[in-house]
């Protein structure tokens, strides 16, 4: 059986881990080089790294990251923030990225993703959607999403059902679809949007934003369909390992890789 | 020490493989050059990305011919992922709408894509169910949990060709064999110390020699 993945995310800036809450708050979490070992040996299942460096020397920094990672650390490594072309994904996948990330750069120019998918296959090209909930002009109109970019700064107008099932259509991979409302809140996934953007593509999806307790992991991958669940500040912060988490969800009984394999 | 030679077929993550091979003991080449090739001991193939690219530009570096030589003398060979596909006859991953791209045709069979009723890629961890024995699982349990991520799969003509079966909406032979020749669909230099110790039985397989 196909494994649900767990994947602890690593929000980089200027070379170090922090977190923070809807997207501000940041906090020191860590190196990036030591907690990425630090969750190999725990069985992480997949490990993503966002960088929200807003500097051009903060871009060389995560390359540095990539590197010494993947020399050490024999499970994929996915990197985003701030790839804009297909040469700069190019030196990602070479200094040992196994897919790339892409977010705002996409939403400016949507292309770049097939240019990716066609270049280095779209098992490579993961569409990150940052989404956020609209306000319902009424009680009974149905739930919808906008997409925001540039790290959740700003509104694009574009709907985000639409906008996943238009990633697929370029040849995306995976999409890593982030919940603004949710994000750092540890009040649990959100599940509508999860389940609305899982059953319009046939790709697989990451659920991100809002994880607290390990039964907001088992509703994200059962009533959110997510393939994937990513975590950072229940990880980050050690309320639950990864061990924990996967004895959770396996006597619930949804398949997980076991911890020591 | 017998020589290892990663082949640069120019489409694949070869410091990851590389880099794991260091990490179980085992030194390696990384090269495009048909003479280092056809005097290696062993041959890792590694390949992502699409069938028809890659074996257009096996041809072109010419080093369709020195793989099938290779074979031929019996060394140890690893094909992983597009670089298992590559081995077969033939892929439907094709640009033209009338026939399939050529493989090498070393394991007789066709690649296929997965059915559109499935997610696809086929992305993530599944497990790995053995056929029978064979020295490069060697300490694995069966059912160990490997890293996949593909869109086709391939199918040997012979049951015997499969060494190991995965399940995605159906069994697909996830590892083939065909005497010295071994190919894999998932990445063991991405399947933590399941895929290391993958890669260190293959290097037991090349010192047993």
């Amino acid at each position: 059986m196909l494994a649900k993945r767990i994947i602890p995310c690593l929000d980089v800036r200027d070379g170090r881990v922090v977190k923070g809450t809807r997207f501000v708050n940041l906090k020191d979490a860590g190196d990036p080089v030591e907690m990425a070992g630090f969750y190999n040996r725990e069985g992480a299942d997949e490990l993503v790294f966002l960088d929200i460096t807003a500097s051009v020397e903060g871009r060389r920094a995560i390359v540095e990251v990539i590197r010494k990672t993947a020399e050490a650390v024999f499970i994929p490594l996915t990197v985003g923030g701030g790839i804009d072309s297909v040469d700069f994904m190019q030196e990602l996948l070479q200094c040992g990225a196994d897919k790339v990330s892409l977010n705002t750069a996409v939403l400016k120019n949507p292309e770049l993703i097939r240019s990716g998918a066609e270049r280095f296959g779209s098992q490579c090209i993961v569409a990150a959607i940052d989404a956020c909930r609209v306000e319902l002009p009424s009680p009974n109109a149905s739930q919808r999403w906008e997409v925001y970019s540039h790290g959740g700064r700003l509104a694009t107008g574009r709907d985000v059902i639409e906008w996943a099932a238009e990633v697929e259509q370029l040849g995306a991979g995976e999409i890593l679809l982030t919940s603004m409302d949710a994000d750092g809140t540890l009040d649990g996934y959100d599940n509508a949007l999860l389940a609305a953007v899982a059953d319009a593509v046939r790709i697989p999806v990451i659920a991100s934003g809002g994880a607290g307790t390990l039964e907001h992991l088992y509703e994200a991958l059962t009533i959110g369909k997510a393939h994937a669940v990513l975590a950072a500040s229940i990880l980050h912060y050690g309320t639950y390992s990864i061990a924990a988490i996967k004895d959770y969800l396996a006597a619930k009984g949804l398949p997980v890789r076991p911890v020591i394999s | 020490m017998p020589s290892l030679v990663i082949v640069d077929s120019g489409s694949a993550n070869l410091n990851s493989i590389y880099k794991a091979l260091q990490i179980v003991s085992l030194q390696s080449v990384i090269s495009d050059n048909p003479p280092v090739i056809a005097s290696a001991d062993a041959v890792i193939f590694p390949g992502v990305g699409s069938f028809e690219y890659a074996a257009a530009l096996l041809e072109r570096k010419g080093l369709s011919e020195v793989l099938l030589e290779v074979i031929a003398a019996g060394k140890p060979f690893l094909g992983i992922c597009l670089g298992m596909q590559l081995l077969f006859s033939s892929s439907t991953e094709s640009s033209s709408l009338t026939g399939n791209s050529s493989g090498l045709n070393v394991v007789h069979g066709l690649v296929k894509r997965f059915p559109c009723n499935l997610h696809v890629p086929h992305v993530g961890w599944n497990q790995v169910n053995l056929c029978f024995d064979h020295p490069l699982f060697d300490g694995l349990s069966d059912g160990a949990y490997f890293y996949f991520t593909h869109s086709y799969y391939a199918q040997p003509d012979l049951e015997s060709h499969t060494l190991a079966l995965t399940e995605y909406g159906f069994p697909f032979t996830s590892a083939t064999v065909v005497n010295s020749l071994c190919g894999v669909q998932f990445h063991p230099e991405k399947s933590g110390p399941a895929g290391l110790r993958l890669l260190s039985n293959f290097g037991k397989i090349i010192a047993d020699l």
